[in-house]
């Protein structure tokens, strides 16, 4: 078992100690009044000897006391529950708090190139069966240990010989249950990971089931979920099987202890030193005993679920951080717009180098245009700018401050972004466009819609500017999507801009409008603008051409084309004859 | 829940045998105290050591072939339960399938993705539960009750009081707690949309710096869902105290009448001791029932949400069983007085036009004039309100869907790939393309040049959604992929959003040059990408607007004339 994951849940739980401690005592006082029950019904019974000869009055005295103990051990049981319970939703709840804030941190390199629903799988399953296995295992654990030390107590002060035969033989039943934890335990991991597989894989093909469709592949990606799916039997049946061996055999060996008890209980009673009542309290008490170690491997599977799970919790949350600011980062205000990439190179994976020492200036106010055949790192530049990824070597300055010396989140503030891939939230249209400014009044964001030509399409929605918007934008055209992330820039009103491919599914009157706005917006502030439809990049103060990581023209528009070089090629290309 | 039982039905042997090992195992457990009776009463008291040992010998014995059992039915509660989750699972996958974009949409990926993992956990645990407990505990309740009545009619009455009362308190709680558990179970949906949407718009969120907004909204969501916990929690935790208390007063009750009993010499001392160990019996029976009862009760919750699935019809169902045949006289594709929305008011009008075979067609418009809505009523994603759209003659709605997908290929406005190697994405289009075919239609869709760069060619892995491409390698990537598939119309919807002109350029060329007889439909904003189609469609607010070539809708087409202007100048609108 991996006892560092043991650990890190129960530091989890370390925050509600007070809990902690409320539940064990309440165990102890229900354990304890628990096990005076039939000692108290015994009691009674005592007085009830035969026709005519029942001590009333001693026998209600009893049985009050008994419907006391009866009420205190319900009660202290129902608080023990309620501490529990509280200690293992708490952590749940914490546990994922810290999951989400992990999300945050990561690099967005990470979120990148992992699973969406891997990960998802992880804060939503393996937090709840860790959650699962706290409320078992704790309850488990603490009226069993309570019951073990109160009924040791009780054998021991009838025979301490046989006392110590149970307490010799019970570690057999121990060791057996440690053996098939072990054995169980790596199963468990892997069923786990093949739940985490079907998890990405059903994200990834139920998330688009239009494409699945379109080219019939329902009955191939249904192999392959069959394939996956009896993986999951495999090892879930294994796993399963496995782990539910320690409860008959735990039980097996505790069977062994109640012959041997008897018989070396018989034995000394033949032998003279053990009266037959003594032997069946005896009986009685290692019962008792032994109960709590079945009851434990009962719920053994749970826990290996619950630590099959932390690891993977875990394994999320041990994922390297993103660069932190350095610790006398300035924040950047008062953005003039000068931008440097000086000797830049960078690369996403170590063996393509994608963008080698690329060098630009861009002064305050100036509209730069990005242009270039697809894949040749228009987007990284952006990545780069935003500090969604580190450079490789070189350095990007702001206002003559290199970026690495500046907070990120100032860095961030100071741009408005509009990507390609619209994202907007489950929520309503006016949440959406006052996202980077929640501030902001009715009247401003219906100025903001009515800049992105958003306005007009949002009234005609079936609840204007309430209307909520599903999942990923559902309800909506690409375009309409594009238009409300257009409108959330214009309202937050940033010192900079980075438009990459922000129109690209607006049609082109609607862009031109669209354009407008932002050039009024724009009017002193630096831009960057990423687009194919060269129309829209003709007026930019700097076009940059780039091809494979580098530029390979630089200038305004009307040079480039006197050039007669790549750029003018490109120009040219759009008005071909097909 | 019951509409789920017949994913058992193969499990017939594992749910008869579990449950009778149990059985068996059970009864063993209630022997073990006979025979150690026999040890004190014969034993002991005649001294015999010999046969006290052989007894002991007798007890192990009982207890190995008591192991033995539970191991048969341990075994079979882990076939029978694993084995129809996987069942559901593989079931509810397949229905998943058939089932329109309209039905998915309106449960959300993450919330079926919960159904497909989380749910059927619960429903899998339930049936190992079913089969570890379900006979046992009752026969020990039962066995009691029986047991009881022998000894003393009379004082069995408060058995039959004492029963129903805790049947009555299960019955309390669960009925309490289903509507938490459902609750419960939603708020775990809302939270993997909150993850989904941090992840998907991870970009966003870190360049409005909202990292702190969002872990709030995913805070709110993890505090109600904790709320909800606790409460039902609350409520469980009531379950086994309460059960506890009322078997407790039954043992009172009848330490007490019983005492009435013997004192008039109807009821022996003994009787007593047996009567108050069988209500013990019933008590630790009962705790096992108490927890089976939750385990049932989030069984059941998950099971309805499975069955909701399971209940949602495909909206579009295939036409006739057998493919039909294209009639090469009428007009290849046909749109007849189509009207179309989405639910809310008219997102296509009474559009009406002909295709014929072999031609491309140029889909233009502004944004949301219903471009997209058009192109996908042809595949039929979505059905018409009014009017027919028919390909060969024969209405849409008629085909086989298998033959009317194959008819089909389209090219989505958004790039999709799959994990797996860019091969493995190209075979969607036809599983056993050759090396030749692959390499012909990348050549196609403009895409072979760069794939050549990569280190491993063909064989470059591709991350979940593609994301180790840029937009624009994404989009050819797509492009080759239906041209792969060879079907007869090839649907482009702003599939070339991402790529620059020169390579849309070669991409047109390459497609009108290399796929003969194919009718494609070329949806896009740029003027210069539909310009030389043989047809070209203009759309305004759902309306069709003009249908004709270049020149003449230029002359004739207001709305086509303002969006050339809007793109290119004079000379280029003649060139």
């Amino acid at each position: 078992m991996n006892r560092g994951v043991v650990k890190r849940i129960l530091g989890y739980t370390s925050k509600y100690k007070s809990y902690l401690i409320g539940a064990f005592l309440f165990a102890v006082i229900s354990v304890c009044l628990t096990l005076l029950g039939p000692v108290l019904t015994g009691q009674a019974i005592d007085y009830i000897i035969g026709k005519g000869n029942v001590d009333f009055v001693s026998v209600a005295k009893i049985l009050i006391g008994l419907i006391c103990t009866t009420a205190g051990v319900s009660l202290f049981q129902w608080l023990m529950s309620l501490c529990i319970n509280r200690v293992s939703y708490y952590t749940v709840r914490d546990m994922r708090i810290d999951a989400y804030k992990k999300l945050n941190n990561v690099p967005l390199a990470y979120i990148d190139t992992n699973a969406h629903g891997d990960i998802i799988s992880r804060i939503i399953n393996d937090i709840d069966a860790v959650g699962d296995g706290l409320l078992q295992g704790v309850t488990q654990l603490f009226s069993g240990i309570i019951t073990i030390v109160g009924t040791l107590g009780f054998m021991v002060a009838i025979n301490f010989k046989i006392a110590v035969v149970v307490v010799l033989v019970t570690p057999l039943s121990l060791f057996v249950a440690a053996g098939i934890a072990r054995l169980s335990a790596k199963m468990f991991s892997k069923q786990q990971r093949t739940q985490g597989e079907i998890s990405g894989f059903v994200e990834e093909m139920i998330g688009n089931q239009k494409v699945v469709s379109s080219f019939s592949m329902e009955e191939k990606n249904e192999q392959e979920f069959k394939r996956l799916n009896d993986e999951l039997y495999i090892c879930g049946k294994n796993a399963q099987f496995a782990s539910s061996l320690a409860n008959p055999s735990t039980r097996f060996v505790n069977g062994i202890v109640y012959a041997a008890v008897g018989v070396i209980g018989a034995l000394s009673a033949i032998a003279g030193g053990l009266t037959v009542g003594q032997i069946s309290c005896f009986l009685t008490y290692a019962n008792q005993y032994t109960k709590p170690f079945n009851e434990v491997t009962g719920v053994i599977s749970q826990i290996q679920t619950a630590i099959a799970g932390g690891a993977r919790l875990f394994e999320l949350m041990d994922s390297p951080n993103k660069t932190p600011d350095s610790e006398n980062a300035k924040e950047l205000e008062n953005v003039k717009g000068d931008i440097e990439f000086d000797n830049v190179s960078f690369s996403y994976t170590p063996d393509r180098p994608l963008i080698k020492s690329f060098n630009l200036k861009v002064k305050q106010g100036q509209r730069v245009a990005i242009v270039g055949p697809t894949g040749c790192g228009k987007t990284t530049l952006i990545n780069l700018l935003m500090r969604f990824y580190d450079v490789c070597s070189g350095e990007i300055k702001i206002d003559g401050e290199p970026v690495e010396r500046l907070t990120t989140e100032s860095i961030r503030q100071s741009f408005g972004m509009v990507l390609q891939d619209s994202w907007l939230f489950n929520g309503t249209v006016r949440e959406n466009i006052a996202y980077g400014r929640e501030d902001a009044t009715d009247e401003e964001i219906i100025a903001a819609a009515k800049a992105a030509y958003a306005h007009s399409f949002i009234m005609h929605l079936p609840n204007g500017y309430d209307t909520v918007i599903t999942e990923d934008g559902g309800n909506l055209s690409q375009g309409q999507n594009q238009l409300l992330c257009i409108a959330r820039v214009m309202l937050s009103n940033p010192p900079m801009l980075i438009l990459d491919e922000a129109t690209s599914s607006i049609d082109t009157l609607t862009e031109q409008r669209v354009q407008l706005a932002f050039n009024k917006m724009m009017q002193g502030k630096t831009s960057f603008v990423v687009a194919h439809r060269l129309s829209t990049i003709k007026e930019a103060d700097i076009i940059l051409v780039m091809k494979d990581g580098n530029v390979i023209e630089q200038g305004k528009h009307s040079q480039l084309l006197r050039q007669n070089g790549f750029y003018a090629q490109l120009y040219n290309s759009q008005f071909a004859k097909s | 829940m019951f509409k789920l039982l017949k994913y058992l039905k193969d499990y017939k042997l594992q749910l008869t045998i579990g449950p009778a090992c149990k059985l068996l195992e059970a009864i063993f457990e209630l022997i073990v105290p006979l025979v150690m009776a026999d040890i004190i009463d014969i034993g002991v008291s005649s001294g015999d050591a010999g046969y006290v040992l052989r007894q002991g010998g007798v007890m192990i014995l009982l207890g190995a072939v008591g192991l033995c059992s539970a191991l048969v039915c341990q075994k079979s509660a882990s076939i029978a339960s694993q084995g129809s989750g996987t069942k559901l699972r593989n079931e509810l996958f397949h229905h998943i399938n058939t089932l329109s974009f309209t039905e998915i949409d309106r449960i959300g990926t993450p919330s079926l993705i919960t159904r497909m993992t989380n749910d059927i956990n619960q429903l899998q645990y339930a049936v190992a539960m079913l089969i570890r407990l379900v006979i046992r505990a009752p026969f020990l309740v039962v066995g009691a009750m029986i047991m009881a009545t022998t000894i003393n009619l009379k004082l069995s009455l408060i058995f039959l009081v004492a029963s129903p009362l805790i049947a009555l308190v299960l019955y309390f709680i669960m009925s309490k707690s289903v509507p938490l558990f459902k609750l419960i179970q939603k708020r775990l949906d809302r939270l993997s949309l909150i993850s989904r949407e941090g992840l998907s718009g991870a970009r966003v969120i870190r360049a409005f710096h909202k990292e702190d907004k969002e872990q709030q909204r995913f805070n709110d969501a993890n505090e109600e869902l904790a709320k909800t916990a606790q409460n039902v929690g609350v409520l469980s935790a009531l379950l086994s105290p309460l059960t506890y208390a009322i078997t407790n007063l039954a043992i009172v009750a009848i330490v007490w009448f019983g005492g009435g009993l013997v004192d008039t010499g109807q009821l022996q001392t003994g009787d007593i001791i047996a009567l108050v160990s069988y209500m013990t019996q019933i008590l630790l029976a009962m705790v096992v029932v108490a927890n089976l009862v939750v385990v049932f009760t989030k069984a059941s919750a998950s099971a309805a949400r499975v069955n909701e699935v399971f209940e949602l019809e495909p909206s579009i169902k295939s036409g006739s069983e057998s493919e039909l045949t294209l009639d090469s006289d009428k007009d290849f594709i046909r749109f007849d007085n189509v009207s179309f929305g989405y639910g809310g008011g008219d997102v296509l009008k009474n559009i009406s036009f002909a295709v014929q075979k072999g031609e491309t067609v140029g889909v233009i418009g502004t944004t949301g004039s219903g471009k997209s809505s058009l192109v996908n009523l042809i595949p039929r994603y979505y059905d018409t309100t009014s009017g027919s759209v028919s390909i060969g003659g024969n209405n849409v709605k008629n085909y086989p869907l298998l033959q009317l997908r194959k008819l089909c290929s389209v090219v989505m406005q958004k790039a999709v790939l799959f994990s797996g190697t860019i091969e493995s994405n190209l075979k969607w289009g036809k599983q056993d393309a050759t090396d030749e075919q692959m390499n012909r239609a990348l050549e196609i869709a403009q895409a072979k040049e760069f794939v050549d760069k990569l280190p491993n060619k063909i064989e470059t892995q591709v991350a979940q959604g593609g994301k180790n491409f840029s937009g624009g390698q994404k989009q050819r990537l797509t492009i080759a992929r239906a041209i792969i598939a060879g079907a007869p119309i090839l649907i482009l919807d702003d599939s070339a959003s991402a790529l620059d002109f020169a390579t849309d350029y070669a991409l047109r060329s390459a497609i009108k040059k290399n796929t003969e007889g194919t009718t494609v439909f070329i949806v896009s904003q740029r003027v210069a990408t539909v310009k030389d189609a043989d047809r070209i469609l203009v759309l305004d607010d759902g309306e069709l607007v003009g249908y004709g070539v270049h020149k003449e809708l230029f002359e004739r087409c207001s709305e086509y004339r303002e969006i050339c202007l809007s793109q290119l100048s004079a000379e280029e609108v003649q060139a």
